[in-house]
């Protein structure tokens, strides 16, 4: 297996917030012979705040990381540039799809570049760590790295929304598979549902790591996902987005007082399932960092001895009884 | 197993426009005072002017008033005018009253609508444009949260380049509904406790070159 390294855009809330998204990340990776090196650095991608503002600054602001991770790889080829966040993988996507065109925005961001001394070719290829996962890395080297299958462990793959819209560049639109394919991969098994794409409120929210622009809306929009999750029988909701999985684990217990409904799913990153069915140490895939975690005692079925790598916290006998 | 229609089942929770306060806040958001009622009040303009904003702007025009949007968009009901309506106004010349609706600081840009138009209209981007519109013009919703985030979000990368979470959101708080700061403290000290949240400030090394940056690309 040979060493790939990738530059890594991590974006604020995969520091912060969804910070064990940038450590299982990173463990994964590591342990699949890969490795990222985070960009140096990196600004703020812009979010969705600054394009209400002014367009051409929030292209300004993603033009700079992608001129600086061409700066960190100055051999001519392509350079891959993997942004975890999907609001900042949207953000810094539509400005590699600004710049290639070469319109009269790209000019002039061009121009506000060099004068900080930095210049843009059109080398960066903005994507995301689950498209290297699956279509880089590939799921047989990954199903060889597990040494604890997850057998019985029901996911509910949640794409988000920026995953997918308004670009679908290595996945399809509406029912988007890379997720699930993973999951199958390490053994688990993802459940079939429609809301793989639909918005969870996070952005209601953005910036901020507590509930706060519109909780009604941030609420009902989370509860209709957990709710049809649950009801699906999911031990788990496998997110790739901080902000998604913050807004997901987050508020389950105001939502069952708001609903009158028993809400308890746990809400991870997806490179966190992949870790730990690799036998990664939890203290590397930040599963403390977690608000709930638990992997639901089923039939023994790893035939390979696991790693150092115990169920944590008494699990509730399994599978949700449905409410 | 069978398919069931994934909405909350129980319709005491269908949300209401009414319930879209400010922040939790007991005052609720009104909607436009005075409602464009005569054709001397509409703006012929005003849809040219977001068409020349908005890259395929010009495709509003194209827009056939299906509704797919309304119903692919996940807050259309807490809107006071859905996105069909907006684009409707929009195209007709309603400027004050689009300028004034809480629509576009709703809209979460999950790019639905966008991706479900069947003439493509970059809806999501005409949102962007009529917040910008509204700044500009200082006829966004004062006491709504949206815009009070946004401009704080902004000021911050502006100055340090990278947002801290902490920060953002209690500057948030306490400009829109303080009460929500105690309301959250417990959840905020248990991500401190774990290390997500922090209150040190994030920021980059070259915060002059930035703003240089940005000052020369403003439009």
């Amino acid at each position: 297996m040979t060493t790939t390294r990738y530059t890594y855009y991590p974006g604020c809330s995969a520091k912060g917030v969804g910070r064990g998204f940038t450590e299982s990340l990173d463990a994964v990776f590591e342990h699949l012979g890969a490795g990222l090196d985070e960009l140096e650095d990196w600004n703020c991608c812009g979010a969705t705040a600054w394009p209400s503002v002014d367009e051409n600054q929030a292209f300004a602001l993603s033009a700079r990381n992608l001129a600086l991770a061409e700066d960190a790889a100055p051999d001519g080829g392509p350079v891959d540039v993997l942004a975890s966040c999907t609001g900042c993988y949207r953000a810094l996507l539509k400005t590699e799809h600004m710049l290639g065109e070469r319109g009269p925005v790209a000019a002039k961001v061009g121009g506000a570049l060099a004068a900080i001394g930095l210049d843009y070719e059109g080398r960066a290829r903005v994507r995301h760590p689950i498209d290297i996962l699956v279509n880089e890395i590939g799921l047989d080297a990954i199903s060889q790295a597990v040494v604890r299958p997850l057998t019985g462990l029901k996911v509910a793959c949640y794409y988000g929304c920026l995953l997918v819209r308004p670009f679908a560049t290595f996945d399809d639109q509406y029912n988007p598979t890379s997720m699930d394919r993973l999951v199958e991969a390490v053994g688990a098994e993802p459940i079939e549902w429609p809301l793989k794409t639909r918005c969870c409120g996070g952005s209601c929210y953005c910036g901020g790591p507590v509930i706060g622009a519109m909780p009604e809306a941030t609420m009902q929009l989370s509860y209709a996902l957990l709710r049809e999750a649950t009801k699906r029988g999911a031990d788990m909701i496998a997110t790739i987005c901080p902000l998604c999985q913050f807004n997901l684990e987050g508020f389950q217990d105001r939502m069952s007082r708001r609903f009158g409904r028993p809400l308890d799913v746990p809400a991870v990153f997806i490179s966190q399932i992949l870790g730990i069915a690799m036998g990664i140490d939890e203290g590397k895939l930040g599963i403390r960092r977690l608000l709930r975690w638990r992997l639901p005692e089923r039939e023994p079925a790893a035939e390979r001895e696991p790693a150092a790598v115990g169920a944590p916290a008494p699990a509730e006998g399994g599978g949700h009884a449905r409410a | 197993m069978p398919a069931s229609h994934p909405v909350c089942e129980d319709r005491r929770y269908i949300p209401k426009a009414r319930d879209m306060r400010t922040n939790g806040s007991r005052k609720k958001w009104r909607p436009v005072k005075d409602q464009s009622k005569f054709e001397a009040q509409l703006d012929p303009g005003f849809a040219a002017e977001i068409a020349a904003e908005v890259p395929g702007g010009e495709l509003l025009h194209q827009c056939i008033q299906c509704g797919t949007c309304s119903s692919a968009c996940p807050v259309s009901a807490y809107m006071d005018l859905t996105p069909r309506r907006l684009i409707a106004m929009t195209r007709a010349g309603a400027r004050d009253d689009v300028l004034h609706s809480v629509s576009p600081w709703v809209c979460t840009t999950c790019y639905a609508c966008t991706v479900e138009c069947p003439k493509r209209i970059p809806i999501t981007d005409i949102m962007h444009a009529l917040r910008r519109i509204s700044l500009r013009e200082k006829t966004y919703p004062r006491r709504f949260t949206t815009p009070v985030m946004t401009k704080a979000f902004v000021d911050m990368i502006h100055d340090r380049g990278r947002s801290t979470e902490s920060w953002i959101s209690m500057k948030l708080y306490l400009r829109t509904n303080p009460a929500q700061l105690i309301k959250n403290a417990s959840i905020g000290q248990r991500l401190m406790r774990q290390g997500r949240l922090g209150l040190k400030r994030e920021s980059i090394h070259e915060r002059g070159k930035l703003r240089a940056m940005l000052k020369a690309v403003a439009s």
